[in-house]
């Protein structure tokens, strides 16, 4: 018993001298290189949902118009410079885009759009296709929940489409 | 029994052991207990880890400020102030070419010399920081959030703005006086009447409300050259100090003339005082020219406004506004302790330091120890005033900055050392520590403050001579850091400065590090030529002037095809960056453009004027590696010939 509580403090000491260590030499930073082995390690939810500060999305039955009006405005201005809904531009066109992705997925996109392109591997198959990585706009999670809204409506083929 | 004791020694021995292995397993390899390694490990930031305080240089006759880190001495920013700066488009663009707006015209450089930091109480606050333009009289205010000159005041009746921009301690005034006297109002006169018709002015900035820069009012004062200043403090708030030299009033060979006397004058202004005369009615409006030119901050675009007259106020017509302290030598630096009981002057040919009381100076007054007048301003007995002279100053004395802890420390020119020594009985020097070579300024963080950040002093000198790899016959200005925390002062590092750094300030990095803009909302842009989003991108032509409504994103202009642009026309590009993230500006950059590049922070609008001189197809580009496809990032514009009907036609990938 003694020699195995001295084993062990013995065990907690060296594992001490590696943590303060550690502490102060790992300078390691985000450097933005992808392990490659990380992708492979996301849940189903993330795949499916995407990675991101958006876990649920409550979508309701009937199109909030209001909030469809503000996602057009913000996407005009922070979008548009590369995403048409019809057609290819720089960015893939996004009409149709909830017949492939989650609303979570489309707003963690949005919102965390560097960390997407590293990490999940549907990302990177349309960075291979697109080649421009997409840039963060910063947008807030309300704007990128009427975006969200705008899209659904254009989906639905109530909005008028603008090219 | 004896089992357990040894196994516990045995714990013990193995617990030591261990906790030593923790130390040296943290030291860096190969360590030894060597000077210079502990020099290194002193100012060593390591990578992704930063600096412990921002310090700002002037750039002297680079007309911008440098921003280094401290201690390492990394060089992170130019920051453009008085002179044109073709990197980013400053004094080229549209938007801020009426930033340089002067009495004089435009005047694309200046000389800038004393970068001075917004206070509270006494203390840097962190929010602006100020600095002047010493050949065409101005003073520029700098936004600690981004790092841009906001806003740039002219000063009239003013010739080589020396003495400038000191600041009172809730950032009420900042001064600036006038090196040169000149005949105020200018008028032609021979050269050789200069004496007791020249004039010297002190004014005094309003500089507490960004956008409303001002000249509050202007003491006129005897032709003497006025060169530093400082203010008072704690028991001497409400006062200002300013060195003068030259007190014979020399118009020629001043290398001679102008120390003909044995003292000079420390001028101790009362602004408080000046402040009761102004509002008594005392002052005069002179009428003059100067320009107040400032950043708008939703146009993002430069106002510029002439104004005609200004505040003066004679001290014949203000009695106890102004007194002299006789002063030895040619007196430069003038500098007051943190406790405010002290003023320090530098006197470049004396051999003390005279260090002049507060409490002294105030009796004097109420004694009248006055040893003469001059033009209305009682000249105060020197022994009445003075505290202490500190002997042995080594050879052409300077400036002095504070600790905070009790002692000076003072730049010695000629000697090339800086001399510490104690703020009070006996005035004793108490070390000092030789630099390379010819030091003229100094600074500790917030050493000209109340409360001082004493662990490291930068010696600014202006003779390098062989301490880099030389580089021709024009050698970078030497930097030196010095830890002050100790009883002896330690040489750590030296590094390379931009221009000619006269003076610097520092403040500790977490004051403004959070602060930092990291792009401007576009929904907040409203430049009058912004295209806000892509839709928004367009050509339009007013006459011969076409104005290109242009936006980027990664990776490419809208438009980037232009056709119907004719010889004879001036092509307006408007770039607006459509970036919403951190770091990603673009650049626009045309052939044969006879201004600048532009860069556009994200949300931000630029505008660059190209006059196309023949026919043809140009190209523009962006400039700054913005993304994988940057070089991708590029456009045409079509000129066709004077008169032709290639009508006007543009787009984007289509």
């Amino acid at each position: 018993m003694k020699r195995f509580l001295f084993s062990f403090s013995l065990l907690v000491m060296l594992s001490l001298v590696w943590a303060a260590c550690a502490d102060s030499s790992d300078r390691s930073f985000d450097d933005g290189a992808s392990p490659a082995d990380r992708a492979d390690g996301l849940s189903q939810s993330e795949i499916e949902k995407g990675i991101g500060p958006i876990e649920k999305v409550e979508l309701s039955a009937v199109i909030d118009t209001a909030l469809v009006s503000q996602g057009e405005a913000i996407f005009a201005v922070k979008c548009a410079a590369c995403h048409k809904l019809t057609e290819r531009y720089v960015g893939p066109p996004l009409g149709q885009v909830l017949d492939i992705r989650t609303p979570e997925f489309i707003m963690n996109m949005m919102l965390n759009p560097d960390e997407m392109a590293r990490q999940h591997p549907e990302v990177q198959a349309l960075l291979g296709q697109y080649f421009v990585p997409m840039p963060n706009q910063n947008l807030t999670e309300a704007d990128a929940r009427a975006v969200l809204e705008f899209l659904r409506d254009a989906y639905m083929g109530t909005s008028e489409v603008t090219p | 029994m004896s089992t357990i004791f040894s196994k516990r020694l045995l714990f013990g021995a193995c617990t030591v052991i261990l906790a030593g292995l923790v130390f040296f397993a943290c030291q860096t390899t190969g360590t030894q207990s060597t000077f210079g390694d502990d020099a290194a490990r002193q100012v060593y930031v390591a990578p992704g880890e930063y600096d412990e305080f921002y310090s700002f240089f002037s750039g002297g006759f680079s007309g911008n400020l440098t921003v280094y880190g401290l201690p390492s001495g990394r060089h992170l920013k130019d920051v453009p102030v008085f002179s044109q700066y073709p990197e980013n488009g400053w004094g080229y663009t549209e938007e801020t070419v009426p930033m340089l707006n002067t009495s004089y015209g435009f005047v694309p450089w200046d000389d800038a010399h004393h970068p001075e930091l917004s206070m509270t109480d006494g203390v840097p606050d962190g929010r602006w920081i100020f600095i002047n333009a010493n050949n065409t009289p101005r003073v520029a205010r700098v936004d600690l959030t981004t790092f841009t000159t906001e806003e740039i005041i002219e000063i009239p009746n003013s010739a080589g703005n020396h003495g400038s921009p000191f600041i009172t301690p809730n950032s009420e005034y900042l001064v600036a006086s006038t090196r040169f006297s000149v005949p105020i109002p200018q008028r032609d006169m021979a050269i050789s009447d200069y004496a007791g018709n020249f004039k010297g002015t002190l004014s005094f900035i309003k500089a507490d409300t960004p956008g409303e820069m001002d000249v509050a009012f202007q003491v006129l004062v005897p032709g003497f050259n006025y060169d530093l200043a400082h203010a008072g403090k704690g028991p001497s708030f409400g006062w200002m100090f300013f060195t003068s030299y030259n007190s014979v009033e020399a118009h020629t060979l001043l290398e001679v003339n102008a120390s003909q006397n044995d003292k000079d004058f420390i001028a101790a202004v009362n602004w408080q005082r000046a402040e009761e005369c102004v509002a008594n009615g005392n002052a005069r409006r002179m009428v003059t020219r100067y320009f107040h030119n400032h950043m708008d901050a939703a146009t993002q675009s430069a106002v510029s406004t002439e104004k005609t007259s200004v505040t003066v106020l004679e001290p014949t017509d203000c009695e106890r506004l102004v007194y002299y302290l006789p002063t030895p030598k040619s007196p430069h630096g003038v500098d007051v302790d943190p406790t405010g009981q002290y003023i320090v002057a530098g006197g470049k040919l004396a051999t003390v330091i005279p260090v002049h009381s507060f409490a002294k100076m105030q009796q004097a007054i109420a004694d009248e120890a006055f040893e003469t007048m001059i033009d209305g301003i009682p000249v105060l007995q020197y022994e009445a005033v003075i505290a202490g002279e500190v002997e042995n100053p080594g050879l052409g004395p300077l400036h002095t900055e504070f600790d905070g802890r009790g002692f000076a420390y003072t730049t010695a020119f000629i000697s090339s050392e800086i001399v510490k020594w104690r703020v009070g009985e006996p005035w004793d020097v108490v070390d000092r520590i030789p630099v390379y070579y010819s030091v003229g300024h100094l600074m500790i963080p917030g050493g000209d403050s109340r409360q001082p950040w004493g662990k490291y002093l930068v010696a600014m000198n202006k003779i390098t001579k062989d301490r880099y790899l030389p580089t021709g016959p024009e050698l970078a200005h030497a930097a030196q850091l010095i830890d002050i925390s100790g009883d002896k002062m330690r040489m750590l590092l030296d590094f390379p400065t931009m221009g000619e750094p006269h003076y610097a300030q520092a403040l500790p990095a977490e004051m403004i590090m959070d602060k930092q803009v990291q792009f401007f909302p576009i929904e907040e842009n409203e430049h009058p030529y912004a295209a806000k989003s892509e839709a928004e991108a367009r050509v339009e032509r007013v006459g011969n002037d076409v104005h290109v409504y242009m936006t980027t994103i990664r990776t490419h202009f809208a438009p980037d095809n232009i056709e119907g642009v004719k010889v004879g026309d001036d092509v307006y590009f408007h770039v607006t960056n459509l970036e919403q993230d951190w770091d990603v500006p673009h650049g626009f950059a045309i052939i044969g453009a006879n201004t600048s590049e532009l860069l556009i922070m994200p949300g931000e609008t630029r505008t660059l004027k190209w006059t196309p001189q023949g026919e043809g197809v140009y190209p523009f580009y962006c400039t700054d590696f913005c993304s994988a496809l940057h070089q991708e990032m590029q456009g045409y514009v079509r000129v066709s010939p004077a008169g032709s009907n290639v009508s006007m036609a543009f787009g984007t990938g289509n």
